[in-house]
């Protein structure tokens, strides 16, 4: 029998969290990375949501892929993961109200993460079942952890807060006259966070490097 | 509301790309020329121009709430709307197939220099976005939401042609390696939006 887990497996579930990062290298996904970061919960909440609707459609394709007619496999793989997202959708709205009210659209907006359609396209089209739920893990948590990094960094300094709590050191620097920088909040920002994120990692590892 | 309004709304204030980030991957993957660039901000435009009527009158006619009444009195307690995420994507999906055969067949030259981006519209977020948001903003009439849409694809089209037009300059400027190509294009990206939000809280 062969082995279950092989050190090519260990490849696409660790190659995804740092050198063929869906952000930050394939350039996939990044609508809902920016837009939801304001505060480290709904980047959970997102995260989540998206390692669930990406291994499920995944799989799925990945089963049927042998009975795709090719001309209208986008259409097969919009509506698989529509009908997930749809699925998602319904069931944030009746456990985690306040979630799904400000995560608004963007839980609609999974169906056109780009990372689903995109790891759909290039891999479970084309691999087992097994190879393509490790891969969609490992884009998905690759994609989260950069959605939690960046939110992170906006909810600490912009709100002072960490997952809506307080953080204990910082009641001391206000008395010293530190200010919660309201910049972080703003949408820009979470760019500007996220090209910080590629630089530190692209001066780590330079055969990422772009030629301009 | 008028009209004009909304499609300035659309344009500066609610601009996909730098109030919602809507549509990114294709507007940092696609904004190397200027010429690639305008090629896929018309064609957002267009999709974008016939997909939001199109699920307007899906959302007023089958979808909302009591919206089938015009069946007869036994549909009106009857709301779809758990199925308008499938509809909408379905309806984009195959608006975008047809964009991609007009334009194969009317300008070969866009086609092949769009490449793999075309029917990546399908899944561009600024497409769907702008149904989600038709949908959450309940427009009127038709016309208010096509306003609406042709103001949101202006908006990208302006967002897109402005940064490719700046890659396309910074290329002679000396930008720390591991930030060149997308690393900048994040952080212009960002200052963009900074300059963008100028036109925040503004009330026309």
């Amino acid at each position: 029998m062969k082995s279950f887990f092989t050190k090519q497996h260990q490849k696409l579930i660790a190659d995804p969290m740092g050198d063929q990062n869906p952000i930050t290298i394939q350039v996939l996904g990044i609508c809902s990375a920016l837009a939801i970061t304001t505060q480290l919960e709904n980047a959970l909440v997102m995260t989540l949501a998206v390692v669930f609707v990406m291994t499920s459609a995944s799989s799925i394709i990945s089963i049927l892929r042998n009975h795709i007619p090719n001309r209208i496999r986008i259409i097969v793989q919009l509506l698989v993961v529509a009908s997930l997202v749809a699925l998602v959708d319904q069931i944030l709205m009746a456990f985690l109200p306040d979630a799904s009210e400000q995560l608004s659209v963007f839980i609609g907006l999974i169906i056109t993460n780009c990372i689903i359609m995109g790891r759909l396209e290039a891999f479970a089209m084309g691999n087992k079942l097994w190879d393509s739920f490790l891969d969609a893990l490992g884009n998905a948590f690759g994609y989260g952890w950069i959605l939690v990094a960046v939110a992170f960094v906006r909810e600490l300094f912009g709100s002072g807060k960490l997952l809506g709590y307080d953080v204990p050191g910082f009641s001391y620097l206000y008395d010293l006259g530190y200010m919660n920088n309201n910049l972080m909040i703003l949408p820009p920002m979470a760019l500007v966070v996220v090209g910080l994120i590629i630089w530190i990692q692209r001066s780590r590892n330079k055969d990422l490097i772009e030629e301009n | 509301m008028d009209l004009v309004n909304i499609f300035i709304k659309g344009v500066f204030i609610d601009n996909m790309i730098f109030a919602y980030f809507l549509g990114m991957c294709s507007y940092l993957a696609v904004s190397k020329t200027v010429t690639t660039a305008n090629g896929l901000g018309l064609a957002v435009i267009f999709v974008l121009g016939i997909t939001v009527p199109v699920n307007y009158v899906l959302e007023n006619l089958v979808l909302k709430a009591g919206a089938l009444a015009w069946l007869g009195d036994n549909f009106i307690n009857v709301d779809l709307n758990v199925l308008s995420l499938i509809m909408f994507i379905a309806v984009v999906s195959a608006m975008v197939q047809l964009v991609e055969m007009i334009i194969e067949k009317f300008s070969p030259a866009l086609y092949n220099s769009l490449g793999i981006f075309l029917p990546l519209i399908a899944v561009n977020c600024a497409i769907l976005g702008g149904a989600l948001f038709m949908q959450e903003r309940q427009y009127s009439t038709i016309i208010e939401a096509t306003s609406f849409a042709l103001g949101s694809g202006v908006g990208w089209y302006l967002a897109i042609v402005a940064i490719a037009a700046i890659r396309e300059k910074i290329r002679y400027s000396n930008v720390p390696a591991p930030l060149r190509g997308l690393g900048i294009t994040y952080i212009i990206t960002g200052l963009m939006g900074i300059a963008f939000m100028c036109f925040m809280g503004i009330n026309i």
